[in-house]
């Protein structure tokens, strides 16, 4: 299993190792650094190097690479899938992580790493758990401590860890009983030359904010919960309800938490909420791009923006903007426009002039566009929550349903 | 020290005051140690931090071990933890030193907090010293049998690590962890997996019996925990099951589904399949026509016959992991996938398909895994993956090794009616050059597999050859050659416009690629190869090696087609090369010399043959994904790096016969001795295997008749001890209490006769038909052979398996916990006749048939028992059930031992109390003289167990007749049902009638409505009328023993628990001679829920278990009452006891309804 794990910045520094089983030295992290020699960039690191004693499995996250090194043979998503939960933990510990937070909290970093990680085999990775062995830090509490002298570090076994429902901490209590439910639907499309869709799909997500006191049981009901047919589910939720009912029911964890994550594939039909129209010649230095709503079910599309990686050869751009701004890096070459909201009677267009690097040859192929943009108070699946019941407490929460759709990776071909 | 500068900034940050003082590293560490030395707590934890600190950044912090170390016994939680993560770190550095610490964590294993247990136990087995292998092999063996499930887990944890530590200890860690393995928290089972599988995973047979349980608890591990799980139990399957594909005609080729798809395609435009019919070779197509035939022939066949012979295990094991396809963590979605993948039906592999694409928009590392696995399972099942073509589409902001990885599997599962050589032409215009490449390796690779689109790929090649990017046009150049190559024909006009581009070409493979495509078809162009010759004999010292060797070549093979153009150009071509510094080309030139000039041509053998040898016909190369042919097991890092990693091992072969089933059904005695017993029954000879029997029958009977004789002097308990556990007896006690005297002794008899060792099958078989016609039989079949009766249900219920899921996983469950009741108690003897005759069933089916006619008969005699009681007057009865259940049910100390523990099933047994309450239905006011009521008559229906049966008692207080009374329209919600009455022809004036309705109220409590007709002289009338249940009705009491409810209880705790308090009259739980235990108290609980009370062997708690009627899941009900001698009871009568409700049930609604009515009906 994991054998040690070392934290290493963009420019090449360990900055923190921790080992669980004999100490491996950090030299292994050569062979790291001569692999990432060969690659562009960062995103293109290989999860799996071999050395000739040990295997490397890394992540690239928040400008950190988290490389854990194996000796025997491993599921390589076991060991991906631990690191990103450990940069979740941190993340939720500390609101960020980074590398200045982790340098900043490395004792409770070190003292959470140990509790997580058994022998290299995963012990605690439940953050409502872990919370009640190793407290998160505020400033209120490290005032306490030093007063009173107690510490971060619970010398009781949290509750949850016994029960059947790991994911909740006992004894919680809240003056203001919140359910707070965010419906995220991301919309993947690749749309060609002609404004033809390629293809398009839906990642969505139903993340909360539950803040109720004492062991609620929810249960959450969809209009049409059919649409749904491929989800990954928190482990709290009741699969078996699910499965014959159609029916979310869950004890939720305390806190912030993803509740399901869902797909909707190519295969079924998806809305495509915006279009372009575009006329682009690198020839003839030319740009014109006009940006208009398409299936939005009458809500307003806002924070628009464009992203256009200009082949290199670009130079600059002479444009002007019917609205937003935009902008060109000249070193990275990508053009930037910012358009706000999209308003229906007069559509956002830029257009103008590329001028291109004097003795670039000509450009062989146009761009790609990413767009992004939000729709609120929109599911663009259809999704909608018929209702949201409590049990088992007696207070009356406040429930809160919010929708939104926004661009995944939302490509044209131009 | 390279990283000085951070590892100052960290040293502020973490203690900015303190870390500018101490600039040297000698006198940082004398003031640490002082520190550390000090009283206060929060000096000794600045210091710890700080040393941590050091520890983090990979500083050496060795020599403060000693002063470290004494500070283990700290009180202070954080300075303790910090210690001990730096005792960890550098204790195999400074052994000596480290044995200080040992004896805390000797005293800290013994502390009664479990957290504070567990890591004592987690640091000592840190701690790499092998001095101390012998207390922690002490200490893993006292936590394997700790009462903190937690402490076992990390008992399980330690395995592995004292196994590194010493190697020599692997039996004993082998012992432990079977132990652990058996466990039933799903906390330990993860983790035992997990070290089963670094210890010894090649001790299979650890698995068996714990395989079922595995199965079952596979849902509630953790997800760490269920990847080990499923890796493993992938391995297993693979030496435990057949292949299920078995007997298919393709195995090779995985392509039955392929071609089916095809097929199904083909079937609409049959101009296309002509088409391909011409194109391709005669021997595949005719190939492919055969494996149509045969997979017309096997479809209609095979499938089925496969699912009948699948092992019902293997079934049990692909049910149980399929939902974890739906889990959050890609490992575990993993983990399913190659089980799938490499244990299941091939036509089941697709639904793991859909998971594997959700998991395409996770991080980008786990994208790269998971396409890898996809690229290598689309090389063999393109059919997979082929609806889901479009989520392989490349994105101009994916990485490139994402881009790579897709751009192979689209490759791969393209075909002639897919391909998507659309998208492949965007692709072509991406700006990254890496990626450019590969499409046009895939654009040839698409050409010479799919023949249909061969040519318009080549011709979009050639179109590539004027990009202007040369890198392209190399590419492009190279994939054109190997098609060529690929298609005998070899287009004649491709290779005259590829050798005119050899000017323009300057990537030395592309040009190469040329020269090597001129010499192979130099006797089709006449003209073309010697002018190209020319044109490279002048830059011949300029170019590459790869495109010398070539130009060696082209002339060798000119020379010989063509000497008289060429032989001058090629001998100067010879003598630059012999020249050269590379000597690759030297000893190319040198051996192309000596075999087309030799010196003496009459001599050299080998000149004969230049033109054979040159000239050849050469095999054209395959284009294949590099993903094919990858052995390993799917998601597992050899696979990933397609090398052989440390530690992996090979997924086996399927076995041509499946091993022993029986292993897994079959219970393991307690004790290691007895380890191999289970299999030695199976090939056990008749006569062993008879006698076997026949002594533990003896002894199981012995122990149950002694358990007879003592009951005998009490009266009839004798028939209610064993009544309850088996469902039958209760009811027989409640017909008749007279009987029983002559019950017992009847029994006693049996029983006795049976004691001298003739109960063999016969034996048993002879008295029951005798017994059946009689009122007894019930009594005498449980009081003689119980435990048979018990297999004999369960092989039915195994019978009945395949077609129902549900009911099988209940089995198994069952099961399970009944074997561990077993193993608990002490009468190891009982349970083995139990098991064997669960393995004998199957010998013994023939000899049972009678037993088993008996069984129904049996049955049969409980319902027409229960409408008995249906008949009697319901005073009657209620006056009854309270002396009854004091019979029945008053605990006795012979349920704590062997007797329940011989079977902890749960069974379904008849109420004990039965509602008198009548509740008005219809009104005689309104109705006009038509009084209905109803009450719950608490017995099964009998058209279906599903539904409460409700009494209806119908009364005519009018002066007419009625007539035709009935149930008209009814207006159920959802999912209910009813059994309607038999209609009342005539009702006549002052007469009353009592009919039985069934409704099946789907473990809800709303109201089921309908419509009441009757008739009168004046006309026809219909009154609408509601049934609102209570929940205690939609209940049936089971009877199962403590150690099951127990284990039950503990599967319910959480969300499936609920609670309530209610202030119990004194005289409800009062203790005097002559009324038992709580039996008020129980009473009360009858009267609400129909319940049926746990013997109990515990005074301050009642138990009770039930069953909901449709759902049939698991109603456990826990009163705890304070705990109190029985003087503090007497005093105070009128002060109520405050009793603590406990209601277990998976029916969230059903718990916390009964939990309230029970609140209510106790106060």
């Amino acid at each position: 299993m994991i054998h040690s794990l070392f934290i290493i910045n963009v420019s090449g520094d360990v900055f923190m190792e921790k080992h669980w089983k004999s100490v491996i030295s950090r030299s292994v992290c050569d062979y790291f650094f001569e692999e990432q020699k060969k690659i562009s960039s960062p995103v293109d690191m290989p999860p799996v190097v071999a050395t000739p004693h040990h295997y490397l499995i890394t992540i690239f996250r928040n400008n950190l690479y988290f490389v854990a090194t194996t000796t025997t043979e491993v599921a390589p998503l076991f060991v991906l899938e631990f690191l990103h939960r450990v940069v979740d933990i941190f993340e939720d510990y500390f609101g960020e992580c980074n590398e200045t937070i982790i340098k900043e909290h490395y004792v409770i970093i070190y003292e959470l790493l140990d509790e997580m990680l058994d022998n290299g085999f995963p012990l605690a990775t439940e953050s409502n758990i872990l919370k009640e062995l190793i407290k998160p830090p505020n400033i209120l509490r490290t005032i306490a401590n030093t007063v009173t002298g107690k510490t971060n570090v619970s010398c009781t076994l949290p509750s949850g860890q016994l029960s059947n429902i790991p994911w909740r901490r006992s004894g919680v209590k809240y003056a203001n009983n919140e359910a707070y439910f965010d419906v995220i639907e991301e919309v993947d499309a690749i749309i060609d030359k002609n404004g033809s869709t390629v293809f398009a799909e839906i990642q969505g997500y139903i993340d909360c904010c539950i803040k109720l006191s004492g062991m609620p049981d929810l249960t959450m009901t969809f209009v049409n919960p059919r649409s749904l047919d491929d989800l990954s589910l928190h482990p709290c939720i009741r699969f078996k309800r699910w499965e014959n009912e159609k029916v979310l029911s869950f004890i939720p964890p305390d806190g912030n938490f993803r509740l399901i994550s869902y797909h909707i594939s190519s295969q079924s039909i998806v809305a495509i909420p915006i279009y372009l129209k575009h006329y682009i010649s690198f020839r003839e230095g030319k740009l014109d791009i006009t940006v208009g709503p398409k299936q939005t079910m009458g809500r307003q599309v806002e924070e628009v923006s464009l992203e256009i990686p200009m082949p290199k050869s670009v130079a600059n751009c002479n444009l002007t903007a019917s609205q937003g701004r935009y902008t060109f890096d000249p070193v990275s070459k990508v053009f930037h426009w910012d358009v706000g909201k999209i308003d229906i009677t007069k559509l956002p267009n830029i257009k103008g002039s590329i001028s291109l690097g004097a003795g670039a040859g000509p450009v062989e192929a146009n761009p790609t566009v990413t767009v992004h943009f939000v729709i609120n108070q929109m599911a663009v699946s259809g999704l909608k929550v018929s209702r949201l019941d409590m049990y088992g407490e007696k207070y009356r929460p406040f429930k809160g349903v919010k929708y939104i759709t926004k661009a995944g990776k939302y490509q044209f071909r131009l | 020290m390279e990283t000085r500068s951070v590892n100052d900034g960290l040293d502020y940050s973490g203690d900015a005051a303190a870390g500018s003082f101490f600039s040297s590293d000698y006198k940082r560490h004398d003031d640490l140690k002082q520190m550390l030395d000090s009283n206060r707590d929060n000096l000794k934890l600045e210091a710890m931090k700080r040393i941590i600190g050091m520890v983090a950044k990979g500083r050496d912090a060795s020599e403060l071990f000693p002063a470290v170390v004494k500070n283990v016994v700290s009180k202070n939680a954080e300075v303790k933890k910090l210690v001990y993560v730096y005792l960890v770190r550098y204790a195999e550095e400074q052994q000596d030193c480290a044995l200080l610490s040992i004896s805390t964590f000797q005293r800290a294993l013994k502390d009664p907090n479990q957290l504070i247990r567990a890591s004592a136990l987690r640091v000592l087995s840190s701690i790499r010293v092998p001095m101390i292998v012998p207390i922690v092999m002490l200490a893993i063996r006292d936590a394997s049998a700790d009462m903190s499930p937690y402490v076992r887990k990390t008992a399980a944890h330690a395995i592995p690590k004292l196994y590194s530590l010493d190697p020599d200890q692997k039996e004993e860690l082998v012992m432990v962890l079977d132990k652990l393995l058996s466990d039933r928290t799903t906390l330990v089972v993860g983790s035992a997996v997990m070290a089963f599988d670094e210890v010894c995973p090649e001790r299979i047979d650890l698995i068996h019996k714990n395989y079922k349980k595995l199965c079952a608890l596979l849902m509630d591990v953790d997800e760490w925990g269920q990847v080990m799980i499923l890796n493993m139990l992938t391995r297993y399957a693979r030496t435990q099951f057949v292949n299920p594909d078995l007997g298919d005609l393709t195995i090779d080729g995985e392509e039955r589904p392929f071609y089916d798809d095809e097929e199904h395609e083909n079937g609409d435009d049959g101009e296309e399949k002509d088409e391909k019919g011409s194109s391709e070779d005669d021997n595949e197509d005719g190939q492919k026509k055969k494996k149509l035939a045969g997979k017309k022939k096997g479809k209609e066949e095979e499938p089925s016959k496969h699912k009948a012979e699948m092992d019902p295990d293997h079934r049990l094991l692909l049910k149980n992991a399929r939902p974890l396809l739906q889990s959050r963590n890609s490992a575990v979605v993993m983990a399913v996938v190659q089980l799938y993948y490499h244990v299941a039906p091939r036509p089941e592999v697709n639904i793991v398909v859909k998971a594997l694409i959700r998991l395409l928009r996770s991080h980008t590392e786990v994208q790269a895994v998971v396409l890898s696995s996809i690229a290598a399972m689309s090389t063999s099942r393109q059919s997979l993956f082929e609806p889901y073509m479009k989520s392989f589409f490349v994105r101009s902001s994916d990485p490139t090794q994402i881009k790579l990885l897709k751009l192979e599997i689209l490759t791969n599962i393209a075909n002639e009616t897919n391909i998507p050589l659309r998208e492949f032409q965007t692709y072509i215009s991406s700006q990254d050059k890496l990626f450019v490449a590969a499409t046009i390796t895939s654009i040839g690779r698409c050409a010479s597999n799919i023949k249909q689109v061969a040519e318009s790929c080549l011709n979009g090649l050639v179109s590539l050859l004027s990009h202007r990017d040369p890198a392209v046009v190399g590419g492009a150049v190279v994939v054109a050659k190997t098609l060529l190559q690929t298609q005998r024909s070899g287009s004649k006009p491709v290779i005259v416009q590829l050798a005119k581009m050899v000017d323009r070409v300057t990537v030395p493979p592309a040009r190469a690629a040329i020269l090597w495509l001129l010499g192979e078809y130099c006797e089709r162009l006449p003209h073309l190869p010697p002018d190209v010759l020319r044109k490279m004999a002048k830059t011949f010292s300029d170019e590459e090696d790869i495109v010398k060797l070539q130009i060696i070549n082209l002339a060798a093979k000119l020379q010989v087609t063509n000497p008289g153009q060429t032989t001058l150009l090629c001998q100067y071509i010879l003598n630059l090369a012999k020249y050269d510094q590379s000597y690759d080309i030297r000893d190319r030139a040198r051996f192309i010399r000596h075999l087309l000039f030799p010196e003496n041509p009459e001599t050299s053998k080998l000149s004969k043959y230049a033109r054979k040898i040159l000239l050849s016909s050469k095999p054209a190369p395959i284009l294949q994904s590099k993903f094919k042919d990858r052995d390993f097991q799917v998601g597992s890092l050899s696979h990933f790096l397609n090398t052989r990693a440390t530690g992996y091992q090979d997924l086996p072969p399927y076995p041509e016969v499946a091993p022993d089933p029986s292993v897994r059904y079959v219970e393991p005695p307690p004790s290691t001795v007895n380890a191999h017993e289970p299999i030695d029954f199976g090939f056990d000879s008749t006569h062993g295997k008879k006698s076997k029997k026949k002594q533990s029958k003896k002894l199981s009977f012995y122990s149950e008749s002694e358990e007879s004789q003592k009951s005998e002097g009490t009266g009839s308990e004798s028939s209610s001890s064993s009544g309850g556990s088996t469902n039958n007896s209760s009811g027989d006690s409640e017909s008749g209490t007279e009987d029983s005297e002559s019950d017992s002794a009847e029994s006693n008899k049996t029983d006795k006769s049976e004691q001298t060792g003739n109960s063999d099958d016969e034996n048993t078989n002879e008295v029951l038909p005798s017994g059946k016609l009689k009122k007894n039989a019930p009594t005498v079949s449980s009081g003689k052979s119980k435990s048979q009766q018990a297999t004999d249900r369960k092989v039915v219920r195994y019978k009945k398996k395949p077609n129902k899921s549900d009911t099988e996983e209940e089995e198994t469950n069952s099961s399970s916990s009944s074997s561990d009741a077993t193993k608990g108690s002490s009468s190891s003897d009982s349970e083995r006749s139990y098991k064997k005759k669960s393995k004998n069933k199957n010998n013994k089916a023939t000899k049972h048939k009678d037993a088993s006619n008996v069984d129904l008969l049996l049955d049969m005699s409980r319902d027409s028992k229960a409408t008995v009681d249906e008949l009697t007057p319901p005073g009657l009865m209620g006056s009854l059930s309270g002396e009854i259940m004091n019979l029945t049910l008053s605990p006795s100390p012979q349920f704590g031992g062997s007797g329940t523990s011989t079977f902890g099933q749960i069974q379904t047994a008849s109420a004990m109390f039965i509602p008198t309450k009548k509740t008005e239905l219809i009104n005689k006011i309104s109705s006009g003289g038509v009084q209905v009521s109803y009450r719950y008559t608490r017995s099964p229906h009998l058209f279906s167990p599903l539904m409460t049966s409700i009494e209806i008692i119908i009364e005519n207080t009018g002066k007419v007749p009625l007539k035709n009374v009935r149930i008209g329209q009814t207006m159920l919600p959802n999912g209910m049902s009813i059994n309607e009455f038999q209609p009342l022809d005539m009702l006549d004036a002052e007469m009353g009638a009592t009919a039985i309705l069934g409704i099946n109220f789907n473990d809800t409590t709303q109201g089921a409505k309908m419509d009441m007709h009757w008739e009168t002289e004046t006309g026809a009338r219909k009154q609408t009328v509601t049934f609102n249940p209570k929940i205690g009705e939609l209940i049936r009491p089971v009877t199962m023993s403590e150690s099951l409810f127990m284990a039950e209880q503990a599967k319910l705790r959480g969300m499936n628990e609920h609670e309530g308090k209610a202030f119990v009259n004194k005289t409800l739980v009062s203790t005097t001679t002559t009324t038992p235990r709580h039996s008020l108290l129980v009473h009360r609980v009858y009267e609400t829920v129909n319940v049926l009370q746990v013997p109990s062997v515990e005074d301050h708690l009642v138990r009770f278990a039930g069953q909901s009627l449709s759902s049939q899941t698991l109603v456990l009900v826990t009163i705890h009452l304070p705990e109190k001698d029985g003087t503090a009871l007497v005093e105070d009568e009128d002060i109520p006891v405050a009793a603590r409700i406990v209601v277990n049930c998976d029916k969230i609604v059903i718990g916390s309804m009964l939990a309230q009515e029970l609140k209510e009906a106790l106060k």
